[in-house]
């Protein structure tokens, strides 16, 4: 192996990757929304796009978060099985969210969920959330997803009926249906179907890693009848109130259903850094 | 229609806009979320005078991002958050305060009646916090620091800031409402 990856090289790495996440939107994203833009038959709706189009932009240009709600951090921690970590890597991760508070900068929002007391730093009991994984190689991998509230507090997660199988999608689509403009529309769909009642939440939030066009043919069904129902760019009306829709599916109980759906404003905001190995 | 509007708004800036309209506010807007309106009704039941001026008053349902360089305070981003966890607190508030304006995302449930006559819900696009910040020229003062940084009182000097869209006006029509029961009826007949 080449390149020891050490932990000050981790808190690094980790603050870029919070700050390109926070201020750049992938390029899939961007395209859906320009082509959204153009296929908008609302003038109104047209001029959401407009607006948000502009503000990436904006953000972009100047290196500031995309939206105010700078979410609470998820992180995706990939690590080579061939890799010998021999420093507190959740320590380095937890340095640069307080870092990256400051620099970044981004809105302090963990909070005690009783005592309502906020921590001013982004960190707290369980924050920021950070789910490890083993892979072949010697590599690490960090990936970073903002989540924010607004569309975080529109999702759902159901016990189904196994027998209710064929009615996952109206489900889908009432849910969408029922949040309205609140999680600011243009959403992206990520849902879980299968695994356990916590597994099925996990699918349904990594599914919001995928990229646009990489949708199956039942996925843009789903979105199709999303697309119908008119709720249009911030629920005021028009042809996208979805860009996509992401199904992930994990094998589940025989007497279990369970689907969980998480949406994700248009803001879909993530990205990767990869520490070690041969580069 | 187009209208640029100054603050405070009075009844009659607010009576002659449509749902659907397009406005620009130039003024002072005061942030406000469920943390602030909760302690604006509670100090109001306790007789209590507020340290800010909500006679035609905009308030905007915002968390903004600052940043404080040596004790001067600066809008990094501020977009707006959903107006909805507001829609509870709100009837109390503009039964108490003749509040004229709330800006804010995603519509608000059951509000319209008590909007009625009196105060507009305007829509500014959701997530551009970048785009807002460039129309907050100045920020004079801020409230209750203590509740922390989103859910403090900001006063935000604004020029021009919009496009803001009647979402709900003062006769009672709510276009989010309106979108939601068209959808609701598609829906319903697939």
């Amino acid at each position: 192996m080449t390149g020891k990856i050490t932990y000050d090289a981790v808190v690094k790495a980790t603050i870029d990757t919070i700050k390109e996440a926070e201020t750049l939107l992938p390029d899939d994203v961007i395209k859906a929304l320009e082509t959204a833009k153009k296929n908008e038959s609302s003038d109104v709706a047209r001029s959401q796009i407009e607006a948000i189009l502009k503000n990436i932009e904006i953000a972009g240009n100047n290196s500031i978060p995309l939206c105010q709600d700078t979410g609470i951090l998820i992180f995706y921690v990939d690590i080579g099985r061939d890799l010998h970590i021999d420093f507190d890597l959740k320590g380095a991760i937890l340095e640069a969210t307080r870092i990256a508070t400051q620099q970044v900068p981004l809105r302090p929002n963990a909070v005690d969920p009783l005592t309502r007391n906020n921590s001013s730093d982004n960190t707290g009991e369980g924050l920021p959330d950070i789910k490890y994984d083993f892979v072949e190689g010697e590599q690490l991998k960090i990936t970073v997803a903002p989540k924010g509230a607004g569309s975080e507090n529109m999702s759902v997660l159901k016990m189904m009926n196994p027998t209710e199988l064929k009615s996952i999608d109206n489900f889908i689509v009432e849910t969408v249906l029922n949040a309205g403009g609140r999680p600011c529309p243009p959403v992206i769909v990520g849902v879980g179907i299968g695994g356990s009642f916590d597994k099925a939440a996990r699918l349904a939030k990594s599914s919001l890693l995928r990229t646009v066009d990489d949708m199956n043919d039942e996925e843009k069904a789903v979105l199709s009848r999303i697309n119908s129902l008119g709720i249009g760019p911030m629920g005021l009306g028009g042809d996208t109130t979805a860009l996509a829709v992401y199904l992930n599916t994990s094998h589940c109980h025989t007497a279990s259903l369970p689907v969980a759906i998480n949406i994700q404003c248009w803001a879909n905001r993530h990205a990767s850094v990869t520490l070690g190995g041969d580069e | 229609m187009e209208y640029h509007l100054k603050t405070p708004l009075k009844k009659e800036d607010v009576e002659q806009l449509d749902a659907g309209d397009i406005v620009y506010l130039t003024g002072t807007v005061l942030t406000a979320r469920d943390e602030a309106h909760a302690r604006i009704l509670e100090m109001h039941e306790e007789g209590l005078e507020l340290p800010f001026e909500l006679e035609g008053a905009a308030i905007y349902h915002c968390g903004p991002l600052m940043q404080q360089i040596e004790r001067k305070w600066s809008v990094v981003a501020a977009g707006p958050t959903t107006s909805d966890r507001m829609s509870k607190m709100t009837p109390d508030l503009l039964e108490r305060f003749n509040v004229r304006a709330l800006v804010g995302k995603g519509g608000m449930n059951n509000v319209a009646e008590s909007l009625k006559g009196k105060c507009i819900y305007l829509a500014y696009t959701g997530g551009c916090a970048a785009l807002a910040a460039g129309s907050i020229k100045n920020v004079p003062q801020v409230h209750w620091l203590d509740l922390g940084m989103p859910e403090a009182v900001w006063e935000l000097e604004v020029v021009e800031f919009g496009p803001l869209i009647v979402g709900i006006d003062t006769k009672g029509n709510d276009l989010f409402t309106s979108i939601k029961e068209r959808a609701r009826e598609s829906f319903l007949n697939k």
